[in-house]
């Protein structure tokens, strides 16, 4: 924090009178900040406010207020215990927890491995990884439909393996969707993973090893702690879109892989039910919001953010 | 030890890059249907040029892209310099309202907004679906993304600069003008070149604020790949990744002229 910054008597060497700074504020700040009130905030307020709406015979909003929409997602429906939908919900935080592992194994190698390079080198290693974060993720998941058509070589090796019984095609499956959110969000774990690595101090790790540590030792103990606060801005980087996910699943998936962004599409689309839709989205948006409050606590701590 | 990694980084590499070699690879395959080769062909992409829808998705993209650009660099600019400079009642809930559309899963974004141009449209008679909906939508989720670029920016600029111009006799917009922007200026073209290439992405808020005749080339690679991928759609998707490999290069060579220049 610089000296000046909270002092309105002299603001960056100019002297700003109350009134000055207010109009000042309202002419930079006001005209982003009544756009995001507008079309970011009441929007979301009004997805929590619609999904204790009924809806009618042909799709309408409508009166009475109820909490059926939240029963049903619960399970309670008018015929009874249902567990789809309870059934999405765990799907998604299973897929999206799944993802956010699986990118932190494949990440840390590649994290590793880019910041044991020279200079040069390390810098084109990087531009390799951010080239797929920028491209379109539409592209990369559509892609997978073509590599896991049923003649091509990555069927036949899961059919070799025994990873997918023989005859049985690999998309669309839990597997594809699994392998297609892994390649899609795997960047937005190595980035944040990186910055991490590349700050490691190594003379922690070369002390425990003089003491007798061993690999696991020293990962564990002098390399985890530091390279943590970039682990855990890449899990909630993958975690929340990916439980989230609406385009994977839906390209890659069957029936059997609908997850909550599925869902609510589904709602918003075909079923036409906008106040379950909305109920299905409110859940999610909980869902997000309890993810970053948890990770600004904990990054207040730990001091690095993630932008 | 390390040839292990060297071996872990080669085959993560190559599954990174599969599915875009495979687009570009097929974009050039002579079968019309089905994921067998069967030879060389470079007429995919003159059909492409034959086709009106095509076309029109490729404007109707680009026109979003820079209006909604052009409207969101203004606003969080000018958003990233109130955060930075001034007070106003709300600022820590609006800072932290700003991280939200960055984390949001974008489906949510989409029927919130699909569902308030409904409710509007029904009370007012305003936001019938089409490409403003969609330019509204886009600058929503793009302006945090420049305000955040460009308030990083201006926290770490040196304050001695702006109160040497001061001292010197420049007045407020004189300052402005000769010292201040000029310094943010690489973080506003930052932000602005993350908010173009974040709405020519876009696929999921399009799919969901366009109306008829504003189709968007991800909304055409969409519901092709839901009809069945055919090789002009690996052609048109061969154009858009090498834009994007173009503008992640552009990208890189300004970060570093940003760092070189600190």
């Amino acid at each position: 924090m610089k000296p000046s910054r909270r002092d309105t008597e002299s603001h960056y060497g100019a002297h700003l009178t109350r009134n000055g700074h207010q109009l000042r504020s309202a002419i930079t700040s006001g005209p982003a900040v009544l756009w995001l009130s507008v079309f970011l905030l009441i929007p979301l307020l009004a997805v929590g406010a619609i999904s204790f709406f009924s809806r009618g015979a042909y799709g309408e909003i409508e009166l009475p207020l109820t909490l059926e929409c939240y029963k049903r997602l619960l399970g309670f429906g008018l015929l009874g215990f249902d567990p789809l939908y309870p059934v999405i919900l765990l799907r998604s935080l299973a897929l999206g927890a799944g993802t956010a592992l699986l990118c932190v194994l494949a990440a840390l190698p590649l994290a590793f491995f880019i910041a044991r390079l020279r200079l040069r080198c390390r810098t084109l290693a990087l531009t390799l990884v951010v080239i797929p974060f920028w491209t379109n993720l539409l592209i990369r998941t559509y892609a997978w439909q073509i590599l896991f058509a049923p003649e091509s070589w990555i069927t036949r090796a899961f059919h070799y393996l025994g990873v997918i019984n023989a005859g049985e095609p690999l998309y669309p499956g839990v597997l594809a969707v699994a392998i297609g959110m892994v390649c899609d969000f795997l960047p937005f774990m190595v980035l944040p993973l990186y910055a991490s690595v590349e700050k490691i101090d190594w003379s922690l790790a070369e002390a425990a090893m003089d003491l007798g540590a061993n690999r696991i030792q020293v990962f564990r103990h002098a390399l985890l702690p530091q390279i943590a606060p970039g682990l855990l801005a890449g899990i909630v980087l993958v975690f929340l879109p990916a439980t989230g996910q609406f385009v994977i699943p839906d390209l890659l998936g069957g029936a059997k892989t609908v997850m909550l962004g599925n869902a609510i599409q589904q709602q918003f689309g075909q079923s036409r039910d906008w106040p379950f839709g909305s109920a299905i989205a409110f859940v999610a948006l909980g869902l997000v919001m309890l993810g970053l409050t948890l990770y600004a606590r904990r990054g207040a701590k730990e001091g690095p953010s993630l932008l | 030890m390390k040839q292990s990694l060297n071996l872990a980084a080669g085959l993560l590499y190559l599954f990174l890059y599969a599915p875009i070699a495979v687009v570009i690879v097929y974009s050039f395959n002579t079968a019309r249907f089905g994921a067998r080769w069967t030879g060389f062909t470079t007429k995919w992409y003159g059909t492409l040029l034959d086709n009106p829808a095509a076309l029109s998705a490729a404007r109707n993209t680009l026109l979003l892209a820079v209006l909604s650009t052009a409207i969101a660099t203004t606003l969080g600019t000018l958003l990233g310099y109130g955060l930075d400079r001034f007070n106003f009642p709300g600022k820590r809930f609006f800072s932290r309202l700003l991280y939200v559309p960055v984390f949001l899963p974008d489906i949510i974004l989409a029927v919130a907004l699909l569902l308030f141009y409904s409710l509007v449209r029904s009370l007012l008679g305003l936001f019938d679906l089409g490409l403003t909906t969609m330019v509204i939508a886009h600058v929503t989720f793009q302006i945090p993304f420049v305000a955040i670029v460009v308030r990083s920016r201006l926290a770490g600029l040196d304050p001695a600069l702006e109160e040497a111009a001061r001292d010197l006799g420049a007045n407020g917009w004189q300052t402005f003008s000769h010292i201040t922007l000029p310094l943010i200026l690489p973080g506003i073209m930052a932000g602005g070149m993350l908010a173009f290439t974040l709405s020519l992405d876009d696929f999921v808020v399009s799919f969901f604020t366009s109306g008829p005749g504003s189709t968007t080339l991800q909304i055409l690679i969409y519901s092709s790949v839901k009809r069945g991928i055919t090789p002009d759609i690996n052609a048109l998707s061969t154009l858009i990744i090498l834009a994007s490999i173009a503008a992640t290069i552009v990208i890189t060579l300004l970060q570093r002229n940003q760092r070189a220049a600190k």
